[in-house]
């Protein structure tokens, strides 16, 4: 015990083992890649087969128009299933987001634009569209946290009272209008091009390999699956957790409110519903890309994957000519199919 | 208390400590002092406070009142977790591995790396370094929920000695150990105990006491009642130190011999389960108490559980009452007359938010009123008969199972095995982490179930619950190697177990 109150912060030497006492981790060798895990890759081949029978539908399928067209459309969905894995990784749920996708955009505007096009008439700056968006979007995270971590609650219950309660404030303070005076930086967020590829893709993909970087290689994103996982030992590992989680559910909150922004600007309006509905689907694709709901398993780059097969079943259905009025049966039983396929491709009980 | 007189201040000095949880005390002004170097161990019945010191020794709990060195200096504040961890280190009961991380990501858990993006490379290397130091065969790449639970262990004790603490909290270590690894992990604990680390070591099982440790304290309601070296205190004087009163004499065999002619009432008829056990053959007449013992890996368990239906074997019969029933069905084996004590009381044995009433009553529920209504008052009554027979100490029959102590959630279990007045009733390790006088009440309980003529099967590591058996079944490999009648030595028993033979 002689190294008590010396102040270093390092671990003690263990005499059989000298090894450990080597400093910081050895920055040339390359990790193998974390998502190398089976699992993620499980949804792969039903991406190929997809876009195989995508093909034999309909050869407009593999164009590159196309296949942007795809991508573009999952763009604010896979926005809210990267919030949504990182807090289903770190054991909490969070059904707001999305109301937080139509809302945060929502308020933002009325702030902005004059009273005649359904605004307040407070008149904020146009600069402050984006700023003000994020914040609400982290406001309505750190509220989530508050309930969850404060008082104890169940993260379903809260987030559940949050989903109504935040889409009533968005038809409340917009009378249920649609707000379709949309700032530029939305509609330049929302639609431009770059490369010839949509920026909101872009975003999107830099965004997700942001994520699986610091999830799977920093400490901070590793405690997320540690709380998951047991928290109790995340804590006597000295993991500060509920400042972890909050951090999470905050973060989520920003993303969903960003979401929003992309979404309000590629419809060029933001309607009292937006986003309705979305959070079923944002839990699918999370399941189907081996996100576990009791925490502590998955990764951002499965979730990805459940995000485009999704997508891509869309897609497949509406080149198919399927009708409009039997999509939502046939999507149900594909989802539910995906399910039993990765469940008996990944050997192990769905949590 | 006693003073050891080592030299130097000791490495662990408590004093003092209150510590109250709601209206209960579970700490009275009690402390502890451990020197360094020793393995000490620290015995109580359940709920003696055992559980509270250890979480206030190892700064997940701050004490009411008291006093606590280490190394005569005072504690890291509560908040300071990286400071508590270099000095005290604990393998809990419950797993503080996170299942499904690396065995790797678990043993640098909060330290991946020390700044900037972790190496999954570098850090797997230092796992496997740490891993080879501690002479641990294990892939420190593999989850780590597909560790035993021996090297679950030894991972835990290999992630504390490596974070610099050289003072170790086992609670309760050997109690999901077989025979050869309690061995292993003392082989161990004498290792680590020449390298200058100190053990608490904590247990229910009081041989181990006297196999591992140097020094033993005693706790009994929530205060410190003795510290010596076990070299100057005999058995009996500490089951008397623990309990208050002298110790009782140990549970025997009181039951006429059973008769030749008594109705076979469970049998297993050429029963295989490939991997598990094979070809196994036995009987259990009505009034009769059989043992089955063996090691871990010798497929006791895995045969305890296909009779009670949890499992379907490969091959062969299990015959309830005299009648073949369907394989792997524990409701045709409950309705078939068989009442079981599954292994893990906490997974298999009870629903803790519910009552003791209620789970008591689980398996008849179809008795306690008709179309499906259940009758709370009959339901209550036969509860309060439950507890009276088995000694259940609880508030009364409607106080959640989750509030009582492990020997009298037990009791509950078994309570809701003799519920339907079974034919045969089978028990799996019943005495697993329960106190002295609550397995004395367990097993008095069985005797009694055998008086009235239920057959009983115990399936057990533990030699006094095999002491109340009329022959025991010993199993080696998933065979019946031996069978031994009343009667039998420690030696002839354990030797049986190894697959010895003895003449």
């Amino acid at each position: 015990m002689s190294t008590r109150g010396s102040g270093v912060n390092q671990q003690t030497p263990t005499v059989s083992n000298p090894e450990l006492t080597t400093g910081p981790a050895v920055s040339t060798a390359r990790g193998v890649p974390r998502f190398a895990r089976l699992r993620d890759f499980t949804l792969i081949p039903v991406i190929i087969v997809l876009c195989v029978v995508g093909y034999l539908v309909d050869p407009i399928f593999l164009t590159s128009g196309n296949i942007i067209n795809v991508l573009q459309q999952q763009t604010e969905l896979s926005l809210l299933v990267l919030a949504e894995a990182v807090i289903l990784i770190s054991g909490k749920f969070d059904l707001s987001l999305e109301s937080t996708i139509g809302l945060a955009p929502a308020l933002a505007m009325v702030l902005i634009i004059p009273k005649n096009a359904n605004g307040i008439g407070t008149d904020w700056p146009m600069w402050t569209a984006i700023p003000v968006c994020l914040a609400i979007g982290a406001l309505i995270g750190a509220f989530n946290g508050f309930m969850i971590l404060k008082f104890r609650l169940s993260a379903f219950i809260v987030t559940l009272g949050m989903l109504i309660t935040l889409r009533g404030v968005q038809n409340g303070v917009t009378g249920g209008n649609s707000l379709s005076q949309v700032p530029a930086a939305y509609l330049y967020l929302g639609s431009a091009n770059w490369a010839g590829v949509p920026l909101s893709i872009w975003i999107c993909a830099v965004l997700f390999v942001i994520g699986i970087v610091l999830l799977g290689y920093f400490r901070h994103g590793r405690s997320v699956y540690a709380i998951g996982g047991n928290v109790d030992a995340a804590k006597a590992a000295g993991i500060r957790t509920d400042r972890v989680i909050w951090t999470v559910l905050i973060i989520g909150g920003v993303l969903a409110a960003f979401a929003g922004i992309l979404l309000t600007g590629r419809l060029g309006a933001d309607q009292a519903s937006q986003g309705q509905n979305m959070i079923f689907t944002v839990f699918a694709a999370s399941v189907i890309g081996g996100i576990s709901l009791d925490g502590g398993k998955g990764t951002l780059f499965g979730a990805l994957c459940g995000v485009l097969t999704l997508g891509l079943i869309n897609n497949v259905l509406t080149l198919a000519h399927v009708s409009g009025n039997w999509l939502n049966a046939i999507n149900g039983v594909i989802i539910l199919a995906a399910l039993v396929l990765s469940r008996i491709t990944s050997g192990k009980a769905q949590d | 208390m006693t003073e050891l007189g080592s030299a130097g201040t000791p490495l662990v000095a408590a004093s003092g400590v209150t510590k109250r949880h709601g209206a209960t005390l579970a700490l009275n002004d009690a402390g502890i002092v451990i020197e360094r170097g020793q393995t000490h161990a620290l015995v109580g019945r359940n709920g003696a406070g055992k559980s509270t010191l250890v979480s206030i020794l190892t700064g997940l709990n701050r004490a009411d009142a008291g006093e606590l060195r280490f190394d005569g200096t005072p504690p890291p504040p509560i908040s300071d977790r990286e400071g508590w961890q270099r000095l005290v280190a604990c393998v809990y009961q419950k797993s503080t591995i996170i299942p499904s991380l690396s065995v790797a990501e678990n043993l640098f858990l909060n330290r991946q790396s020390a700044s900037g993006p972790i190496s999954w490379r570098s850090m797997r290397r230092k796992a496997a370094d740490l891993l080879e130091a501690y002479e641990l065969d294990v892939d420190p790449k593999q989850l780590a929920e597909d560790l035993t639970v021996e090297q679950r262990q030894l991972v835990e004790i290999a992630r504390a000695l490596s974070l610099g603490a050289r003072f170790v909290i086992l609670d309760e270590p050997t109690a999901q150990l077989e025979g050869k690894a309690i061995e292993r992990l003392f082989t161990r604990m004498r290792a680590l105990r020449e390298s200058g680390v100190t053990f608490l070591f904590i247990s229910h099982h009081l041989q181990e006491v006297f196999d591992a440790c140097d020094v033993v304290t005693v706790f009994r309601d929530a205060q410190h009642v003795l510290t010596e070296p076990v070299k100057d205190i005999t058995p009996p004087q500490l089951v008397e130190a623990m309990t208050g009163e002298a110790a009782g004499e140990s549970v025997g065999n009181n039951r006429p011999p059973t008769s030749a002619d008594a109705d076979v009432v469970l049998a297993a008829r050429g029963l295989s389960l490939p991997g598990e056990y094979t070809d196994v053959d036995l009987t259990v007449q009505a009034g009769e108490v059989v043992g089955v013992a063996g090691v871990g890996g010798s497929g006791k368990v895995a045969l305890a559980e296909t009779l009670v239906g949890l499992r379907a074997a490969t091959a062969g019969t299990v015959e309830i009452a005299g009648k073949a029933r369907k394989a792997g069905s524990v409701p045709a084996a409950l309705a078939a007359g068989l009442g079981f004590v599954p292994q893990d009381r906490h997974r298999q044995g009870l629903v803790p938010l519910l009552s003791v009433a209620e789970n008591a009553t689980m398996t008849i529920t179809d008795r306690l009123g008709g179309g499906g209504f259940i009758s709370p008052q009959r339901r209550r009554a036969v509860a309060r008969a439950a507890i009276a027979d088995l000694a259940i100490k609880t508030d009364g029959p409607d106080q959640p199972v989750s509030g009582l102590s492990g020997g009298n959630a037990q009791k509950v279990v078994l309570a809701r095995a003799l519920a339907n007045k079974p034919k045969a009733l089978v028990l799996i390790s019943p005495t697993v982490g329960v106190d002295v006088r609550s397995r004395e009440s367990l097993l008095e309980a069985v005797d009694e179930a055998a008086g009235r003529g239920t057959g009983v099967l115990v399936v057990s590591d533990e030699i006094e619950d095999l002491r109340v058996c009329d022959r025991v079944v010993v199993l080696f490999h998933g065979a019946v190697h031996a069978e031994l009648a009343a009667g039998w030595s420690d030696r002839q028993l354990v030797a049986a177990m190894e697959g010895v033979d003895e003449t």
